[in-house]
């Protein structure tokens, strides 16, 4: 799955604009989190290291950008908050574009298990057409669903269920060597 | 499969010529109160100094079995005012009688000269003073005790029932190891009663919702090795497998046989829609049946094999429906508060087993196939997918426990909703899907 894409060599001045999209976002957006917050909804714990990724790498993607975004229960559609992540998701994969985008949808354990992958195929799938909407090419982006089969979080409770209502996506390669 | 084939059965015919008309032993499984029939089964008689232990282990198994199954009660062996200690001698009604023993269970073991087990047994109507059907003897290798055991628990239960047994069949399902989020899943079969538990896969490719063929000789299940959920069609006899489709951008999972085993009836996402497909096993070709932008999926054939039972949420909520089996308008079956999923069609076409939710909790219930007279028959945080013994009495399902620790398990209910009980497994276990009856 490591593969380069062709669309490397403007990656360095791509990362500085993402992250004054993002900046912008926070002021102009209203409902938008702060950057820190976003790290967390990507939901690795990893906070405040915007400044210690490289702007074109993917640890960058995911924990300045986000890689994941939200759901209600039992939904498929994108929250304001959604629409924020991929809007900054799709200026990066579009600047930094890699050869293979995959998206995963996933659901919480309440919910039985066909249905439930079906369920995040939709969220997958409303991923993908928003980011195709903002110019990101059909044919790097492939959709998975998971199902209630790869839980982020363990516990039974709403707290847990609203990390594991998620779409995530993913980017092939790794920029960072 | 081919150890299937090594149980030589003999009928031994009749100890005294039936009487013609008097077989009132008969446990009516509709009736809505059952009572356990007391019965006996004294330990088998060794006919052979080698057959001394198999002749108690193989006797434990078949009370086991009864027992378990809720609709027979072992009168204690410490009440018996005579022994067996030959299996041709007639048998003394009123010593049983006395006990309130009404079935009676005797039989003998030995090893061969070919140092094969052969086992025999005859069962009585005690208060009918008569024998119940043939004497039967089958013989097998050693290793295959616990299934001639079963075969012995499956003849009786079929005597006093009237309806053939369940203990002789196979369960595969998937056995889960691991923290709850990274959770390694493996196909595995086992026998009915949880022994003989083999994996199938080897646990690195997440798997789900294995199912069983109709003639027990293939599974059907769904596995993530290419990374996108594919049905996979595994032939036990070789352990060979293929995909079924393999499609880039689609994916494709829920899978069932036809009850003549030469169609599958499937669910495959595309661009984020999910509709339920038919595929010809034969040919190859594969239609699609539904078409709505509605999530239809968790397709299961009426045994007659011309309607498909399946859900949808077109509604806005889960709900069941049914469909002819060449698609066309399905007509919705569910209509109490809260989601339907999973049906699955009896083997006797009578009831659809499904799963509900409910105000936050999980429950498995049957309901007619025209959706009347629904049933709840558990309640749990999380019970799911059930499966249909083969004689149509019993239902096995997932059950998981809440919270980080949260783990699956399997167990069992009468469609009466009676004896609910848990299945040992070595690990975890969860998509139950309930084999044939042996043969």
């Amino acid at each position: 799955m490591i593969k380069r894409g062709s669309g490397m060599k403007i990656k360095i001045i791509v990362g500085a604009l993402i992250v004054g999209f993002v900046l912008s976002g926070c002021t102009g957006g209203g409902g938008l989190l702060d950057n820190d917050d976003r790290a967390g909804l990507s939901g690795d714990g990893s906070f405040g290291q915007n400044g210690n990724f490289e702007p074109d790498s993917i640890e960058y993607f995911r924990t300045s950008i986000g890689d994941s975004v939200f759901f209600p229960v039992d939904q498929s559609s994108l929250t304001q908050q959604a629409q924020g992540i991929l809007d900054a998701q799709a200026t990066w994969l579009i600047d930094n574009a890699r050869s293979e985008i995959l998206i995963e949808g996933h659901a919480d354990e309440q919910g039985t298990r066909a249905y439930n992958l079906a369920l995040g195929a939709r969220r997958a799938s409303a991923v993908r057409n928003y980011l195709v909407s903002r110019g990101v090419p059909t044919d790097q982006l492939q959709i998975v669903s998971f199902g209630k089969e790869r839980p982020l979080e363990v516990c039974s409770q709403e707290s847990c269920y609203s990390q594991n209502r998620r779409a995530v996506t993913r980017v092939s390669g790794d920029l960072a060597g | 499969m081919q150890k299937w084939m090594v149980l030589i059965l003999v009928v031994l015919g009749l100890v005294s010529p039936l009487k013609a008309y008097a077989a009132p032993l008969k446990l009516t499984l509709t009736e809505g109160v059952i009572q356990p029939i007391p019965y006996a089964a004294p330990v088998f008689v060794a006919e052979n100094r080698a057959a001394e232990d198999w002749s108690k282990k193989i006797t434990a198994l078949v009370v086991q079995d009864l027992n378990s199954s809720g609709l027979f009660r072992e009168v204690s062996k410490a009440k018996y005012i005579s022994q067996i200690t030959s299996f041709a001698s007639p048998v003394q009604y009123s010593d049983w009688k006395a006990i309130n023993v009404q079935a009676l269970v005797t039989g003998a073991v030995k090893i061969s000269s070919k140092d094969q087990l052969v086992v025999k047994f005859r069962s009585y109507d005690v208060f009918a003073g008569q024998e119940l059907g043939d004497g039967l003897q089958f013989v097998g290798t050693k290793d295959r005790w616990r299934r001639i055991a079963h075969k012995v628990a499956d003849s009786l239960y079929s005597r006093i029932t009237g309806e053939s047994g369940y203990f002789d069949s196979q369960i595969v399902y998937v056995a889960e190891k691991g923290p709850k989020n990274a959770r390694q899943k493996a196909l595995s079969i086992m026998d009915a009663d949880g022994e003989n538990s083999r994996p199938l896969t080897d646990g690195k490719s997440l798997v789900l919702a294995p199912r069983f063929s109709p003639n027990g000789k293939q599974i059907l299940y769904t596995s993530y090795e290419t990374g996108f959920p594919r049905i996979y069609l595994l032939n036990l006899a070789n352990n060979r497998r293929r995909v079924l489709e393999n499609q880039r951008g689609t994916m494709s999972f829920a899978p069932r046989f036809s009850p003549d085993g030469g169609a599958v009836v499937y669910s495959v996402t595309k661009a984020g829609n999910t509709d339920i497909y038919r595929l010809v096993l034969g040919s190859g070709q594969s239609q699609r049946l539904t078409t709505a932008p509605s999530i239809e999926t968790a397709p299961s054939f009426s045994p007659d094999g011309r309607q498909i039972v399946f859900e949808s949420d077109r509604s806005g909520t889960q709900q069941l429906y049914i469909m002819p089996v060449a698609g066309g308008d399905p007509r919705r079956i569910s209509f109490g508060k809260g989601r339907y999923g999973t049906p699955v069609w009896s083997p006797r076409g009578d009831m659809i087993a499904f799963t509900k939710q409910s105000k936050g909790r999980f429950h498995i219930g049957v309901m007619r196939f025209d959706g009347s007279e629904e049933r709840l028959l558990t309640a749990s945080f999380l019970d799911e997918g059930p499966t249909w013994a083969p004689n149509g009495r019993v239902i096995m399902f997932t059950r998981e426990t809440r919270g980080a620790k949260g783990a699956s398990g399997l167990y069992s209910i009468d469609v009466s909703g009676r004896n609910l009980k848990p299945l040992r497994t070595p690990h975890g276990a969860s998509d139950p899907s309930w084999s044939p009856l042996g043969n």
